[in-house]
């Protein structure tokens, strides 16, 4: 029967990969994802087919909330993270000590590739200090703020963090980003200084910094080398002697907090939980607090990082668990657990995801719509903050319009749809949501609420509805060498932010908070931020709410008809530089005509910019004798079949590239 | 063409003429493709694949001779002649075109052998158009009183500019007094029967300077003009010394204005312009040309020659596309081996063959005439096709198109914007025949 089930499961390529993103079969992720499980027992494998009765080989009764730690590793991107959490899995022997040790935890092609972490992975270590045993529990978690909701509910099951910072590098944008995340969060931070084996290593500048920022001791810092193993026990000492244990106690009612869920095709949701109080064990019926739906628990365990099961799980321990949940929406991060018996008071800070950036997605080319849909609904299956709401572009076809946490997000998900899905996609440029407050009594009534949030420009309401028009703002924080202050200030200026705070971290590197609408930065921020230090300033940002706004929506117009597709909201004072950049991509990429065409933007009816397409004179091959015709035959009919994909507005023909040029990101 | 025709016929009723005076009988009666009169006759042309060098602007089928093989050249081009005259069953060969390649560095002899060979098959009138194309180099003009002698009728000479130093730099190996003094024995061997090549759109050419060229030009030429612009071909040396800036090419709207300035001089020098690049006076368009505009039969004989002609002598009932093969030494052995060096054959559909005579058609001043329309498809006419159409109508009312009692035709300013039309009239033929040909 195992034998079968890896045979079936290599014969869907496509669900292969699905599962090894969140691998639920043990045969498949045994071939492809865990290499450095290979040498283990092959008996591991048939576990999840449950074709024997559970034995549970740990007895986790003997872990009592004081011999537990719950701990995360938080820090900016390639600082070490996931190089320190492969030394602590082998240390604790979770893994195997090998050279192909690297970045255990990170699954993802993307996480690799980008050296960041997007679903997170935990894992229980077994330590032993002063001859007493401890459970750690490593909860790995999201590095960017993107996915700050999914870090502060990592955090949220944890009691301390293991701040890196590159010894070199010092702190960056996301340092402080997380650092704020944890201090709110009332947990212990330990300090960790790595890569101190790095020849420009400055130890001394960067605790002085993490002193002046974060006003955490010196003394405090442990300086260490992932790479090496250098210094990585006393790391491990410290977690167990400065950390906490968790506050739960078995004895109260169960009662969990969902941290991260999965979804798996033969399993259900596999939900990753952090048990607070009380105990749950195999068939105990429990509530999700969030949609009151009830389950029965199907099986439980710790992460090692692979699944363990175990017949139950304690106050203070944190593990997976299956209850026939169908819908990784089910299992929500940051819903309540509790058992039926007993209902407990939700956990705060629940809060369904929220969507800040949008894209409209289509296929290359409509005869690949199934297959992007299939694509985008295996990969949303695991990923319950995208949300996917159909589309359709008179110039691109059918298509949808998806919201994401951020940026980064964004891209995380068209570059797993590319990787892994190996879908060409369509990208349209990012928005943000709008809101707007309405005057009219009508509308009021209508909407069912004076605010309305605005995602599709078609959508926009008339200002004479209107009485308030508001845009979601960010704060960013930018950290850079001084020698870039004046450009980063006059880029941040030019994008209507606003500077809360400049900071001086050491002699040479300023960190400045600038309070920033969000669709200032969609686009190409960061990207002019990289390129004009030279790569050495960092960004991050927080949501802020939302800001009244002047805003008002454009049309883009050819020969005198608006092109729907194109029209965007934009804020008065960037209508113009908007409007002029859209004529020039459109002039750039709409084929010369018979006649002059005039490409305009328009706010009502007020004409802001203009270019002109100036008509063909002559387009007629000169020579065409007996010998030429077969070519020429060939373009002409090509262009004759072109025609027929052109979107004609007015009497202009426009191609659908041209649409593209104009709707599209950048390419970087 | 009828009156072409007809004119030939008071002077000696040809087999030819009489087979076309059947069919204008019988052309009501459903028909294959196979019996119609577009099947009866044909124009040929020769391909001579040989340059002394090669001119930098150049792409077409040319190679540089290794050795004098002339003979065997000569012989196979004979014996392909034979071939596809045989295969092509016509009774007729209404105009013969020499092209190249450099066809005036062929000895005369061989010129003379391959018209013997088309007159001993099949009817080659006296009147008949003999086109050979002529570098008008000193070697060349030494040999036009021969190839005169052989047969040849009328000449077009690549004189292409009158600027020395552009000759020069495209890699001519001709100078402009040498074009001249080739352009006056012409002239004086074939009066009204020569014609002059002429390139515009080169490197650094102003419209004033094109059009005190063509002036001179004009004043010194005979009764035909061809006038070609000079395009940028991938894997020529200009290319590759425009995209490395060394050569600067005017632009598109210079070459417009170019083109224009042309075609008002032409006029008021009293030639007539009969086709997108060809102009004549005192009736003396070329007959082998108009006959691809008509979209009448041809064959093509010598490496990579194109051909358009119905195979009757295999039981062929349609047109098919015929291409040569194009290495020379290759086609040499081919012909050696089985008489003929047909490379590629592809039938033409009812659809294909109504794109190409429209899309040739449509190259002529005078456009598509409806009786010629209704040789090649009589069920549907030029007004049932085109006349419903949205696109059609525009064009119409924006004045470039023109539809009427005479037929279908480009109007002054439509004829320059030729290539942005032909696609919209492509989509409604298409629209239009498609669902014919399923039924």
């Amino acid at each position: 029967m195992s034998y079968c089930m890896v045979k079936q499961l290599c014969d869907l390529p496509l669900l292969g990969r699905v599962l090894q993103f969140k691998g639920c079969s043990k045969a498949y992720t045994l071939r492809y994802r865990h290499r450095w499980i290979k040498g283990l027992p092959v008996s591991c494998s048939s576990r999840s087919l449950n074709t024997q009765p559970d034995k549970d080989p740990i007895d986790l009764s003997k872990f009592p909330v004081d011999k537990i730690r719950n701990f995360c590793i938080i820090a900016h991107i390639d600082h070490g993270k996931s190089t320190l959490a492969d030394r602590l899995l082998e240390m604790t022997g979770a893994i195997a000590k090998t050279e192909k040790n690297k970045q255990v935890l990170d699954k993802l092609q993307v996480e690799r590739e980008r050296g960041i972490t997007v679903k997170a992975q935990t894992a229980s270590l077994f330590y032993s200090h002063d001859g007493q045993e401890y459970l750690l529990n490593l909860i790995d978690t999201p590095g960017h703020v993107d996915f700050s909701y999914e870090v502060s509910r990592s955090l949220t099951a944890c009691q301390g963090v293991l701040l890196i910072i590159d010894a070199n590098q010092g702190i960056q944008a996301q340092t402080v980003a997380n650092f704020y995340l944890a201090f709110e969060s009332q947990l212990t931070i330990i300090p960790v200084i790595n890569k101190i084996d790095l020849k420009n290593a400055d130890p001394e500048r960067v605790e002085s910094q993490i002193e002046k920022v974060f006003d955490i001791p010196r003394e405090e810092c442990l300086r260490i080398s992932a790479k090496l193993g250098t210094n990585v026990e006393a790391v491990l000492q410290a977690v167990v002697e400065r950390i906490p244990p968790p506050a739960g106690s078995i004895s109260e009612p169960f009662k969990a907090l969902v941290f991260d869920s999965n979804f798996d095709h033969y399993r259900g949701v596999v939900a990753n939980i952090a048990v607070f109080g009380g105990r749950v064990k195999k068939g105990d019926k429990i509530v999700s607090a969030h949609l009151s739906k009830t389950y029965e628990v199907n099986e439980l365990g710790l992460l090692r990082p692979e699944e363990h099961p175990t017949q139950k799980l304690f106050a203070g321990q944190v593990g997976y668990m299956i209850a026939g949940m169908k819908d990784v929406k089910e299992a929500q991060i940051g819903d309540t657990l509790y058992h039926q018996e007993q209902p407990v008071q939700a956990l705060p800070g629940f809060k369904p995801a929220k969507a800040m950036v949008f894209a409209g997605m289509y296929p290359m080319d409509q005869s690949e719509y199934p297959a992007l849909r299939s694509a985008i609904e295996r990969l949303t299956l695991n990923d319950s903050s995208v949300t996917v709401q159909r589309d359709s572009s008179l110039a691109l076809g059918a298509g949808w319009r998806l919201g994401f946490l951020g940026l980064l997000h964004m891209e995380v998900f068209n570059q797993r749809l590319e990787q892994e899905y190996n879908a060409s996609v369509i990208v349209t440029a990012p928005t943000v949501p709008y809101k707007v407050l309405l005057s009219s009594a009508k509308l009021i009534k209508e909407h069912g609420s004076e605010e309305v949030t605005i995602v599709n420009p078609a959508q926009f309401p008339d200002r004479s509805v209107v009485s308030e028009y508001l845009e979601p703002m960010v704060l960013g924080t930018i950290l850079a060498p001084d020698a870039y202050t004046g450009k980063i200030m006059s880029l941040c200026l030019s994008r209507r932010a606003v500077q809360k705070n400049v900071v001086y971290i050491d002699e040479q590197r300023v960190m400045m908070k600038y309070l920033f609408p969000l669709n200032e930065i969609v686009v190409d921020f960061y990207d002019l931020l990289k390129s004009m230090s030279s790569g050495y300033a960092s960004f991050d940002y927080e949501n802020a709410g939302y800001q009244a706004a002047d805003l008002i929506k454009m049309d883009i117009l050819l020969n005198g008809r608006p092109v729907e597709e194109l029209t965007t909201i934009v804020h008065r004072d960037r209508a113009y530089s908007t409007g002029k950049a859209m004529c020039e991509r459109l002039k750039e990429s709409i084929p010369r005509q018979m006649f002059e065409i005039a490409i305009q933007a328009a706010i009502g009816s007020k004409v802001i910019a203009r270019e002109t397409i100036k008509a063909y004179r002559k387009n007629v091959l000169a020579k065409c004798y007996g010998g030429d015709i077969t070519r020429k035959m060939k373009l002409l009919k090509k262009q004759a079949e072109g025609k027929k994909k052109m979107r004609r507005i007015g009497n202009v023909e426009v191609p659908k590239d041209a649409f593209i040029s104009v709707l599209k990101r950048k390419d970087k | 063409m009828m009156a072409d025709i007809f004119r030939k016929a008071s002077r000696g009723f040809s087999p030819c003429l009489r087979r076309l005076s059947d069919f204008r009988v019988t052309k009501h009666a459903p028909e294959s493709p196979s019996t119609s009169p577009l099947s009866e006759q044909a124009s040929l042309y020769v391909h001579w694949p040989y340059c002394l060098r090669r001119c930098t602007y150049c792409n077409f089928n040319k190679y540089i001779p290794k050795g004098n093989n002339e003979e065997i050249m000569a012989k196979c081009l004979q014996m392909e002649t034979e071939t596809l005259l045989q295969l092509s069953q016509v009774s007729c060969i209404t105009s013969v075109f020499f092209g190249g390649g450099t066809p005036s560095l062929a000895h005369p002899s061989t010129i003379a052998k391959i018209l013997e060979t088309v007159s001993k098959k099949v009817t080659l009138l006296d009147e008949a158009e003999v086109t050979l194309e002529v570098n008008p180099t000193p070697v060349g003009r030494a040999k036009l009183k021969d190839f005169h002698h052989a047969g040849v009728n009328r000449f077009s000479i690549g004189v292409q500019s009158l600027q020395d130093n552009d000759l020069k730099s495209l890699g001519r190996d001709h100078s402009s007094l040498e074009a001249l003094q080739t352009l006056e024995e012409a002239k004086k061997l074939c009066p009204s029967s020569v014609s002059v090549d002429i390139m515009f759109g080169r490197p650094e050419q102003t419209v004033e300077s094109w059009s005190s060229e063509l002036s001179d030009m004009l004043s010194v030429c005979d009764d035909h003009v061809s006038l070609y612009q000079l395009t940028l071909e991938r894997g020529t040396k200009l290319f590759k010394q425009v995209h490395g800036g060394q050569i600067h090419m005017p632009t598109e709207d210079t070459t417009a204005e170019m083109y224009q300035a042309a075609r008002e001089t032409l006029q008021q020098h009293g030639f007539q312009q009969y086709e997108v690049s060809n102009f004549a006076r005192n009736n003396s368009e070329s007959r082998h040309n108009l006959s691809y505009w008509k979209g009448e039969q041809y064959i093509g004989v010598g490496p990579g020659a194109h051909g358009r002609f119905v195979p009757l002598g295999e039981g062929g009932v349609a047109r098919e596309a015929r291409t040569q093969t194009l290495e020379p030494d290759v086609w040499i052995r081919e012909v050696q081996q089985r008489g003929h060096g047909t490379r590629r054959r592809i039938q033409l559909g009812h659809l294909e063959l109504l794109e190409e005579v429209l899309v040739m058609g449509m190259r002529m001043t005078k456009g598509i005439n409806h009786k010629n329309w209704e040789l090649f498809s009589p069920e549907l006419s030029l007004h049932e096709i085109f006349g419903a159409s949205l696109n059609f109508q525009e064009l119409q009312q924006s004045g470039q198109l023109i539809l009427d009692d005479r037929g279908l035709r480009c109007s002054w300013k439509g004829l320059a914007l030729l290539d942005s039309i032909l696609p919209i009239l492509l989509v409604e033929l298409d629209r239009q025949i498609f669902p014919k040909s399923a039924s």
